[in-house]
């Protein structure tokens, strides 16, 4: 084997020019796809968290058929059971509870479709990231009543800042008009447009009183430690849930099934980011397979002698597909240390999307978006370049079989 | 003689010829297909914004851009209306409306809307809801308590034709206004978004609900071509004075979907280069090998008095025949691709959710604009000769002598 593996290495270097533009070639392509999909890797991971932070938690404990409806009477009657069998969990690192109504908000002049949310806000603030977001005024208190936070372009539109009151009407669990007076404590900005102009938040109690909630909320809010925890809280939470012998009524949602569009979008991009990297490959397979043809056909008469003296095609044949993988493992090696570099100089600095924040901000990513160098991300992209590589190699090494030694030294 | 001599020369290894024509083919296909559907999402996301309510040109109150609310109201139409009317061409269909943002609530349910009151007739002809109602009938110009809304909002809220639904905003006095309607028709919308979000009552019936006269909150312009947008705007903001008007194009209307077309813009040109570049290093490599093999060819060309830039000429001439092959093939089958889609297009359908949240549509047609063609073209043909002249050079610097002894 070793001299095979001596004749390939020599081969490669016969012709070096030609084999510098062939590796150079594999080494472009690799270095894009590494960069490329640790890219895509890094914003989808900064768009989940953002979201899981924000909106939903990694699971939540809801009532059937309340993720579509958001109507106020489909609740977790009884909260304080859910929250037992949670800390009987140890994925879950912190838990809390929220409930939503949708309420007309006015100011003194202004009046707007608002949800009204109620947090417990010392819980609230270990489970997601809104204490962080308060840009104006003060994040809520555990014994706060009456007080309210505000989006920063919802405040905006209602002409309202820290101090103004607000009054909100509504309709309350049975059915009853809820209505209550709140005042606001702190302004919140998350960049997330839809969120920021749209929701106010409020503590849980208070909350629970003026929409004669009876002690029940609408969502039980778990987080794990990371997003590799969710299958498992999600399993246990769930049996956990239906142990608790009440009617049947209670789901438990993964991130996945509460946000459907991000999980969907990721796909959307994925596969088209691979179609667009499988068709780059080919261009570039169809690109070296010249080299790998000609590094075969030039050398015709060589084989004829080598099979001569009693080489047979098999190993002629392992030789020279030796030759090819080499080539290509050169250019794929050399690829991942570029891009690999080239991703890890972003993934330090960051990449600035200029003009491209309106865009962006749709999706909850920042303007500056860093990518994710990851084992996953460079083996995509590599085994790409590397099966697609390979397969065009083949070809060329299967011609040898039909060579035989007198015609091959006779060949020009 | 060059071109003779050139289009034998590539044929002299058809195989060769052939794989890395091959590469040109499929490179020129990726930059012309993918650049269409590129240019069929994005177009598709033009279309629906502009028919989504939006229309090329809209004139609002000064302050609404601001602050859309009631009060930021164009109190005098009659003026916005005779200025159309004398300014806009002849084949030029615009309407008015109101917007107002709302809460629906029946017995059970309650949530945000934006109410839209429309002028029936006039709105069929510019926006998506004149063929978008599925159950029930459209508006007539008399319906004083009809409403149409999306399916959408008819499954959230649990209701259906002839049950009634309520509608609270504010109005121009300040005060809350609330008014009873009944369900006269449900609205089926490319995005479920808009299913959502709309609902639509006769222009009479906003105005009476909000005491607001015979105010509008917007006039709603669709051109015969969207071109003229700037230039008619132009023409529309010297008659109506910007301390009270506000004329705004569908780019300034819709900064998402103009944030997206200028991406892509970008990422079609971006494609282009990468794919390029990908082919590049094969070109560079067959030409090179072709001039390599004929080293002694080029030194007897040369002995025999062969300038060295006829030389270069000449290898360029093979390269250019290599292109021109690849890129005719490739456009072909790019115009293939896209013309076979063209009737069926791309279903996306199995992502809805994901491209709702795209702003994307369900079914992706491919747009063919010669722009990017030509783009497409250019760089393949410009670039290719441009780095071909590596290897041309090569074969031009041979001396003579010692090419002829190289075996």
């Amino acid at each position: 084997m070793s001299i095979e593996i001596k004749m390939a290495w020599r081969n490669i270097w016969r012709n070096s020019r030609r084999s510098v533009l062939t590796i150079l070639a594999i080494v472009f392509a690799t270095m894009l796809l590494v960069f490329m999909l640790s890219f895509q890797f890094g914003s989808y991971d900064t768009m989940i968290n953002t979201a899981v932070k924000i909106h939903t938690g990694h699971v939540q404990v809801q009532a059937e058929g309340y993720r579509d409806k958001m109507d106020v009477r489909l609740v977790v009657p009884d909260p304080g059971a859910v929250d037992d069998v949670i800390r009987d969990i140890p994925e879950i690192e912190t838990y809390t509870s929220r409930a939503n109504a949708f309420s007309l908000v006015s100011s003194s002049d202004r009046t707007y479709g608002v949800l009204l949310t109620g947090i417990d806000p010392e819980r609230e603030a270990k489970v997601s990231t809104l204490k962080k977001l308060v840009r104006r005024g003060e994040y809520l208190a555990q014994e706060d009543t009456d007080m309210a936070l505000v989006g920063e372009l919802l405040a905006e539109n209602l002409k309202v800042n820290i101090g103004d009151e607000l009054v909100a009407l509504g309709q309350g669990r049975d059915g009853s008009v809820a209505a209550a007076v709140l005042k606001i404590k702190g302004i919140f900005s998350s960049g997330e447009d839809k969120f920021d102009r749209n929701s106010i938040q409020m503590p849980l109690g208070y909350f629970q009183d003026v929409f004669s909630m009876r002690g029940a909320v609408h969502e039980v809010v778990t987080l794990g430690k990371s997003l590799e925890d969710v299958k498992k809280i999600k399993k246990e939470l769930g049996a956990g849930v239906r142990g608790m012998d009440n009617d049947g009524n209670l789901v438990v949602l993964d991130w996945m099934e509460l946000m459907p569009g991000i999980v969907q979008s990721i796909k959307l991009d994925l596969v088209s980011g691979l179609i667009m990297y499988v068709i780059l490959i080919v261009v570039v397979a169809f690109s070296i397979l010249n080299t790998f043809l000609m590094a075969i056909f030039e050398r015709t008469r060589e084989f004829g002698v080598l099979m001569a003296i009693g080489m047979t095609t098999g190993r002629l044949m392992r030789s020279l597909f030796l030759e090819s993988v080499t080539i290509t493992f050169i250019g794929i090696i050399l690829g991942i240390i570029s891009g690999g570099m080239v991703t890890w100089y972003y993934q330090v600095h960051g990449i600035l999307i200029s003009g491209a924040s309106e865009l962006l901000s749709q999706y909850g990513l920042p303007e500056r978006m860093y990518p994710q160098l990851s084992v996953l991300s460079v083996s995509v992209g590599a085994g790409i370049v590397l099966i697609i590589t390979i397969l065009t190699a083949i070809y060329p090494v299967l011609k040898v079989r039909r060579l035989r030694p007198v015609e091959a030294m006779t060949a020009v | 003689m060059y071109l003779q001599l050139g289009w034998r020369n590539i044929w002299r290894n058809p195989r060769r010829t052939i794989v890395i024509m091959t590469a040109v083919i499929i490179g020129v296909w990726a930059m012309i297909f993918l650049g269409a559907l590129m240019r069929g999402i994005s177009e598709q996301m033009v279309r629906n914004g502009i028919t989504t309510l939006t229309g090329h040109i809209q004139v609002h109150h000064a302050g609404f851009r601001e602050d859309p609310i009631i009060e930021n109201s164009i109190d005098k139409p009659e003026v916005v209306k005779a200025a159309l009317s004398r300014i806009l061409p002849p084949d030029t269909r615009w309407t008015t409306r109101v917007r107002v943002d709302a809460i629906a609530n029946n017995a059970r349910h309650s949530g945000g809307v934006t109410l839209v009151g429309i002028n029936p007739e006039r709105e069929a002809r510019i926006s998506f809801i004149g063929q978008a109602v599925t159950e029930g009938a459209y508006l007539k110009a008399d319906d004083k308590y009809g409403i149409i809304i999306g399916k959408a909002l008819a499954d959230k809220f649990d209701t259906k034709l002839g049950r009634k639904l309520v509608l609270m905003s504010q109005d121009t006095k300040g005060g809350i206004a609330s008014r009873a309607f009944r369900i006269t028709g449900i609205f089926r919308a490319e995005m479920e978004a808009t299913e959502k979000q709309f609902v639509f009552v006769t222009i009479a019936s906003a105005q009476k609900m909000l005491k607001l006269g015979d105010g509008i909150s917007e006039a709603s312009i669709l051109l015969a071509d969207y071109k003229d947008a700037d230039r008619i705007a132009d023409s529309l903001k010297g008659v109506l004075s910007s301390a009270s008007y506000d004329v705004q194009t569908w780019r300034e209307l819709l900064p998402f979907v103009t944030a997206v077309l200028k991406m892509y813009d970008w990422f079609i040109y971006l494609w282009f280069l990468v794919i390029f570049i990908a082919m590049g290093f094969g070109i560079v490599n067959t030409i090179l090998m072709a001039v390599f093999e004929r080293i002694r060819e080029f030194g007897l060309l040369k002995a025999l008095g062969m300038k060295p830039w006829w030389i270069v000429k000449e290898v360029l001439t093979e390269s250019f025949f290599l292109l021109i092959l690849g890129m005719v093939a490739g456009n072909v089958l790019g115009f293939m691709s896209v013309f076979a889609l063209a009737g069926t297009g791309i279903d996306l359908s199995a992502l809805s959710e994901g491209l709702e949240f795209a702003g994307m549509s369900r079914i992706i047609y491919p747009v063919i604009v010669v722009k990017d063609i030509v783009a497409a073209n250019l760089v393949v043909l410009v670039l290719g000769l441009l780095v071909s002249a590596y290897p041309a050079v090569k074969a031009a610097r041979f001396t003579p002598v010692k090419a002829m002894a190289h075996t």
